[in-house]
């Protein structure tokens, strides 16, 4: 079986709207699922318009670059699925995705660290910044959207203030490039930035869907009252899930780094929202309780095809951003949808 | 029976803002015990089972477990000294399944501790359940369960953790009889391995099944406790109620025949209600008595457009209406005053004007939408005034008015709106004693101004002292309809106990 089909069956498959004495009926397994299968149909169905409207559509290195477009935004929506499970938001993925280039930069060019080390030091950055949210949010009780509110801003001004608000290039520092744009599968023209996003999704789907720290998240969001009174530690595990958020922050940001071969700090800013985007039209309820790893990568394909679709067939990038608003729409309302039939 | 005592309270007292929710209350429990605790809502019974299961501490008094002082100072302490609770609201998490529910917090770790071990947490539950004679898929989300099915995986859960003391606050309250016989046999076997369960409900007769004895608390003092096989109900009930004597101020019933105002058919919702009637006159106040999920809110909520009813028929004036939500029944001159003022009643940031003005600013609005803010000044004065608001100006906080106050507040707002049905519910909770005379005057004003009043309260004496005619519901059906004159407190307590009793009326 398929790793990512056993993990999430944990959290899906078993899910079957159960009819009497609480049995599983198939019909309840589709309509729990539809989300992700109206999600997996729509992608199917943009490509198809997309590949009958421009003939260069659907060639192996405009999937690529698809592909490769999406990686950065689906790597940061993958984190912050866990967050938004729990009924928190996370504003502060596109900037604290810049301080954690800016910082990889800093540890590789300005102070000539190892490659190893200059990326886990990146890593780690952004990690930091989740930790400190976390915190804000589970001990100071500051509600997600502001504490994170708050961390998009001190993240993009130290961004700034840090790298002098001028690039760092990459260009000095041997096999950083190789990060996204190298390609460790002999015979498939594949960037690794791709292979990161697949291999993220797959850790992602397993942690969601099979170990405790995935468990608790769901029932965080599901009802903290009750998770408290049956005994977990909310204000531990809330930290842990910011800071594994901020952990993928910070792989993006050196994804994004390693892609562009350079640390902008002005870049960044609207990343969180194509993020969260992604990760609300692949299933994942803002109410918190619902959602599912592979329903963001799914949504952050559809927000790749979307925008690279539209590129390719001229139309101007103002209307490519309207029309992204367009989707998100649809997908939350076939969600509100299909919550009112279950009930 | 074994003697041995399991749990001893002793002196236990907290005491929150404004009520003393329990003074020096005893309890006892032995090993293989059912011990019912039983009183009229806001006793202290849950506020005592929320002391032992360490979800509120005691601010004096002792518990002790064996003999031995324990202090419970969190859920965790509970579980770990073997207090296992049901709590009366659910607690579960409605996107886990009916095992990830049960075992939270102590599932099988594989792979380093990171892992859940999902297999082992099925067969847990599926072993659970086979000895526990429960027919339930353990892989099936709790949110889609009935709820029923939910208090049963609730019971589960509070056995799974092999509790020597088990509290059970209302388990049967959503059950069908089948079900709550099958909790019973559950009940039967704990206490054969020595398990004591405390018992807590408002079905009386039920303690006749289960119970060894019964504890009576009273307004968070411990009254009596009585051996179930030398007692009977009808004084139990007594002990619940006090000796109060017959109140002298009760009003008469308004005069004449009074024309219907509000009449109500067959009022049913899926979750509660089941065909209810009554109809209410004009210059009449009709309390609604009984206990705490009797349905009496629901019922409010329902006629006011607030909940969707299901079935039934409501007639406003000789018309029939169909009424879909709170701003509808607002229009046709229903005002609903929530129990929860801060919640749903008040803009607690704004000011007196404010509040009083929200609900009729059009009326009071020029051409352009604007406010002509004058003469709406005018109007707010005029019920600070009226109504004997006490506040330095109509500019004052609302937050900052007592809880008396508030009410008024409230009151103003309707009035202003042109409501002549109100709807009451628990109109002096939190508010204190003096103010309540005040809200009561009042009350009474309104009613012989010609206004029709629902009262719903849960203290019986407040009840019997404001309304002309009683209606007393018990899970979702109306079990009687009393003239004042008819009921006194232990008249209502009978009947807002008959679970199960088809609207058959003895008195």
């Amino acid at each position: 079986m398929n790793p990512v089909d056993a993990a999430e069956r944990a959290t899906d498959d078993a899910s079957g709207a159960p009819g009497e004495n609480g049995r599983r009926t198939a019909l309840g397994t589709l309509r729990r699922q539809l989300q992700q299968i109206l999600a997996l149909a729509s992608l199917i169905v943009l490509v198809g318009f997309f590949s009958l409207a421009s003939s260069n559509f659907l060639t192996w290195s405009n999937i690529t670059g698809i592909l490769l477009s999406t990686a950065v935004i689906g790597i940061l929506a993958l984190g912050t699925t866990f967050v938004i499970i729990t009924g928190g938001i996370e504003l502060s993925l596109g900037t604290g995705m810049t301080l954690a280039a800016v910082m990889t930069g800093v540890f590789l060019v300005n102070l000539g660290w190892p490659l190893f080390l200059g990326v886990l030091g990146g890593v780690l950055v952004g990690a930091l910044i989740g930790l400190i949210n976390g915190i804000n949010v589970a001990f100071l009780k500051i509600p997600p959207f502001i504490a994170t509110l708050a961390m998009m801003l001190i993240a993009e001004g130290l961004a700034l203030v840090i790298s002098g608000a001028a690039p760092i290039y990459f260009t000095e520092v041997s096999g950083f490039n190789d990060i996204s744009r190298g390609n460790v599968i002999p015979g498939l023209d594949l960037p690794n930035a791709v292979l990161i996003l697949f291999v993220l999704t797959l850790v992602g789907a397993v942690i969601l869907g099979r170990s405790i720290l995935g468990r608790y998240t769901f029932a965080i969001g599901s009802n903290e009252e009750a998770a408290g009174i049956s005994g977990i530690n909310i204000k531990k595990w809330k930290i842990i899930v910011y800071t594994l958020s901020g952990a993928f922050m910070g792989i993006a940001g050196v994804v994004l780094a390693a892609r562009l071969n350079s640390a902008q700090p002005s870049l960044g800013v609207g990343y969180e929202l194509q993020a969260i985007a992604a990760v609300v039209i692949g299933g994942t309820s803002l109410q918190g309780g619902k959602g599912s790893v592979v329903g963001t990568l799914i949504g952050a394909l559809i927000v790749g095809t979307v925008t690279n679709g539209l590129r390719i067939m001229s139309v101007p990038q103002e209307w490519q951003t309207v029309i992204i608003g367009l989707v998100i729409l649809v997908a939350v309302y076939t969600d509100i949808l299909r919550r009112g039939k279950g009930g | 029976m074994d003697d041995q005592q399991l749990l001893t309270i002793n002196g236990v007292s907290k005491g929150f803002p404004g009520v003393q929710a329990l003074s020096g209350v005893h309890f006892e429990l032995r090993a293989g015990e059912v011990h019912a605790l039983v009183g009229e809502n806001g006793a202290g019974k849950s506020t005592l089972m929320k002391v032992l299961a360490g979800i509120y501490h005691q601010d004096s008094g002792a518990i002790a477990i064996d003999g031995r002082a324990v202090d419970i100072d969190g859920p965790q302490a509970a579980q770990d000294l073997g207090i296992s609770i049901i709590h009366q609201e659910l607690s579960l998490m409605p996107d886990l399944t009916i095992a990830e529910n049960i075992y939270i917090g102590r599932e099988r770790r594989r792979g380093f501790g990171f892992f859940v071990d999902d297999h082992d947490l099925n067969r847990r539950a599926t072993e659970l359940f086979d000895h526990l004679g429960i027919v339930l898929d353990p892989r099936a989300k709790v949110g889609e369960l009935l709820v029923a099915q939910q208090q049963v995986v609730e019971i589960a859960k509070a056995l799974s953790f092999d509790a020597r003391i088990l509290i059970m606050d209302e388990p049967t309250a959503a059950l069908t009889e089948s079900e709550t016989n099958t909790l019973f046999r559950l009940i039967r076997d704990l206490k054969r391995r020595g398990t004591g369960v405390i018992y807590i409900s408002h079905r009386l007769e039920e303690l006749k099944a289960i119970a060894d004895r019964i504890t009576v608390l009273r307004d968070g003092s411990y009254i009596d406790t009585l051996t179930t096989d030398e007692t009977d109900l009808r004084h139990v009930i007594s002990l619940m109620v006090g000796r109060h004597i017959k109140d002298e101020t009760r009003p008469l019933p308004a005069d004449g025949a009074q024309s219907t105002v509000l009449e109500v058919t067959g009022l049913s919702t899926k979750g509660l209600l089941k065909d209810v009637n009554f109809d209410l006159r004009r210059g009449e106040i009709l309390g609604f008595a009984g206990l705490m999920g009797a349905g009496r809110t629901e019922v409010a909520r329902a006629v006011c457009g607030a909940d969707k009813a299901d079935a039934g028929e409501i007639v406003l004036h000789g018309k029939r209406v169909k009424i879909k939500t709170p701003s509808e029944a607002a229009r046709l001159g229903i005002g609903y005053l929530s129990e929860d003022r801060k919640r749903f009643g008040l803009m607690l940031d704004q000011d007196v004007h404010f509040n009083i003005l929200i609900s009729s600013l059009p009326r009071h609005a020029n051409a352009l939408g604007l406010v002509r803010e004058e003469r709406a000044r005018q109007e707010s004065r005029r019920y600070v005034d009226t109504l004997k608001i006490k506040t330095p100006s109509t500019r004052q906080r609302t937050n900052n008015l007592s809880g008396g106050n508030q009410q008024k507040v409230v009151i103003a707002k309707w009035l202003l709106r042109d409501c002549d049905v109100l709807i009451f519910d628990e109109p002096t909770r939190g508010i204190d004693v003096g103010a309540k005379e005040e809200i009561y005057d009042l009350l009474d004003t309104l009613a012989k101004q010609g206004k029709s009043i629902i009262m719903i309260s849960s203290e019986l004496p407040e009840i019997l002292r404001m309304a002309h005619r009683i209606v007393v519901m018990c899970e979702g059906r109306v079990t009687g309809i009393l003239d004042n004159a008819d009921a006194d407190q232990e008249v209502l307590m009978d009947y807002a106990t008959r679970s199960g009793v088809h609207g058959g009326i003895t008195a």
